[in-house]
């Protein structure tokens, strides 16, 4: 599903941030990406959202070459590739409702379908009764769980997490992590880029260790 | 729980897609719409910009369009007055412009007997007094001259007007055209205003829209960000920056129209006084409506312009090179 072949990854002005890295994940795997700040976690997660390029090498997602993918072929691959953010980039102005409406709307889809799916996101989180709340209103950990039901209202087949617990504490993120595996439970493929090596090590999922660029490790699960 | 789309997900058929694109248009422009009405105040301000900028054109078009009709309403009057000498009476006047309507240059010569004179003079008003005082009528008759077509040019009336003042019963005569063409050329000019002030002032709608839509997209940069992330297309996020352009430039002209509009009614009553002063009756023409769908369009396509401009140079969020 996410296959990565001797990638680099160097910006103009900082230099390397990716070097060879190369591995390949399967349907429905589910994987830790970890390593200190700046070992390139976030680098190597924007490049299989295609927010960026790699400077070398191919990356297959989803069956795409995201090194030769057209520019205007871009937001359909993003549709297939739910992206979650620690700081959740959530629109503080829109209901909880609109949020997760939001990929499901720039496709075209009509409203009940809308409606129909969103509230099937927002129930798989938990949140069905805070639709109408508006952001700021929630709990960081509330905020959390609607930033992923906005990944995966689309279902796509990949999800990516960038920090997704880093302000939760332990027993929240904890529930963060159970939701991630129930999605790979039903076939997503999931990446997730986390500090809380706590968790990742009572998780025993395959694990990718960043550092300076280089993938230095990367621990089979059981 | 949810699952996945397979591998890859299938494209939409084409009639779909037309579905799709045309239901997003639809709901798009509306939604733009009650966008700009839920901040009515600068959307107001906007709107009047554009409005009063695009109606100083339309107004200077109006006034030519309507000198034009006045000026064709000329073309009627005599291009020579021929005034007698004082002790010509009005029954000698007859032959003479009999004499007048063989000459080859001239087409009609109409006669005004000193007394129907007198008794227009009389009816303009504010004369009747001064007309009371007098004993006898000083006024003189008056041969109205129409020439042939082929004999009105400026040079060939001016030939014209020397053959009749060599008359023996001519006192002085009075050329109609030399201002009248004058005015025709102060039309021309008129004209190329409308033509110029219509550019520069279509320039700054131009650029008081291409300036409106890039605050809003300054205002909106998160949420375009954020958009482009869940896999919205560059098209799907101009959409509503587009139809913002096209509503204000809508807007605009309405309000061009509106002002043009409201201004004639305002000066008709004047223009009915000074007209009847000329004894004529002078309906002033407004925008019609070809000129009224020429204003709207070409606001709508200035809104179109200037926001498709400020949406080229400042939608390039996080796509990658």
């Amino acid at each position: 599903m996410i296959q990565f072949e001797h990638v680099f990854k160097r910006y103009p002005e900082r230099g390397e941030a990716l070097t060879n890295i190369s591995f390949e994940m399967k349907v429905g795997e589910m994987a830790f990406l970890t390593g200190p700040s700046g070992a390139g976690k976030s680098t190597l997660l924007r490049l299989i959202g295609l927010l960026e390029r790699p400077t070398r090498g191919d990356i297959v997602v989803n069956g795409r070459n995201l090194a030769t993918l057209p520019r205007d072929r871009i937001p359909y691959h993003r549709r297939d590739v739910g992206m979650i953010f620690q700081d959740h980039r959530l629109l503080p102005d829109r209901s909880v409702f609109d949020n997760v409406a939001l990929p499901l709307v720039v496709t075209g889809l009509g409203h009940k379908e809308v409606g129909r799916r969103v509230r099937a996101a927002l129930d798989q989180v938990g949140l069905l009764k805070r639709e109408r709340a508006i952001p700021v209103a929630l709990s960081g950990g509330e905020q959390q769980r609607v930033g992923i039901a906005r990944a995966v209202v689309g279902r796509p087949p990949v999800l990516l997490a960038d920090e997704p617990t880093g302000n939760l504490d332990p027993d929240l993120s904890k529930e963060i992590f159970q939701l991630f595996e129930r999605f790979q439970y039903v076939g997503v493929t999931l990446l997730i880029a986390t500090h809380d090596l706590a968790l990742v090590k009572s998780m025993h999922y395959r694990t990718f260790s960043l550092g300076e660029g280089r993938l230095v490790n990367d621990t089979r699960g059981w | 729980m949810l699952k996945p789309h397979s591998r890859r997900r299938r494209l939409p058929k084409l009639a779909e897609q037309f579905q799709i694109w045309l239901g997003q248009h639809v709901q798009n422009a509306l939604a733009t719409l009650g966008r700009l009405f839920d901040t009515p105040v600068p959307t107001g301000m906007t709107v009047a910009v554009i409005g009063i900028s695009l109606a100083f054109p339309a107004a200077l078009y109006v006034v030519a369009d309507n000198l034009r009709t006045m000026a064709g309403n000329w073309d009627q009057t005599a291009a020579i007055s021929l005034f007698l000498r004082h002790d010509v009476a009005d029954e000698a006047a007859t032959p003479l412009a009999d004499q007048l309507r063989k000459w080859p240059e001239i087409a009609r010569v109409d006669i005004i007997s000193r007394d129907s004179a007198l008794n227009e003079f009389r009816a303009l008003g504010g004369f009747e007094e001064a007309l009371e005082q007098l004993k006898n009528n000083p006024l003189p008759v008056v041969l109205a001259i129409y020439p042939q077509a082929a004999f009105a040019l400026p040079a060939q009336l001016e030939t014209l007007q020397n053959k009749l003042l060599r008359l023996q019963e001519a006192d002085f005569a009075r050329m109609d055209t030399v201002w009248l063409q004058r005015f025709q050329a102060i039309l021309d000019l008129i004209q190329t205003g409308v033509v110029l002030l219509g550019g520069l002032l279509g320039m700054g709608v131009l650029l008081i829209v291409g300036n409106t839509i890039r605050l809003e997209i300054l205002n909106r940069r998160i949420e375009i960000e954020i958009m482009e992330l869940v896999g919205a297309t560059s098209a799907f996020i101009r959409r509503p920056f587009l139809y913002a352009g096209a509503w204000y430039g809508l807007l605009g002209g309405l309000t061009a129209w509106l002002l043009v509009t409201l201004a004639l009614i305002l000066l008709q009553g004047s223009v009915s006084r000074l007209a009847s002063l000329y004894r004529s009756e002078f309906p002033l023409a407004g925008l019609g409506v070809s000129e009224t769908l020429i204003v709207l369009s070409g606001s709508i396509a200035l809104g179109l312009i200037g926001s498709w401009i400020a949406v080229e140079r400042h939608l390039h969020g996080t796509e990658p090179n």
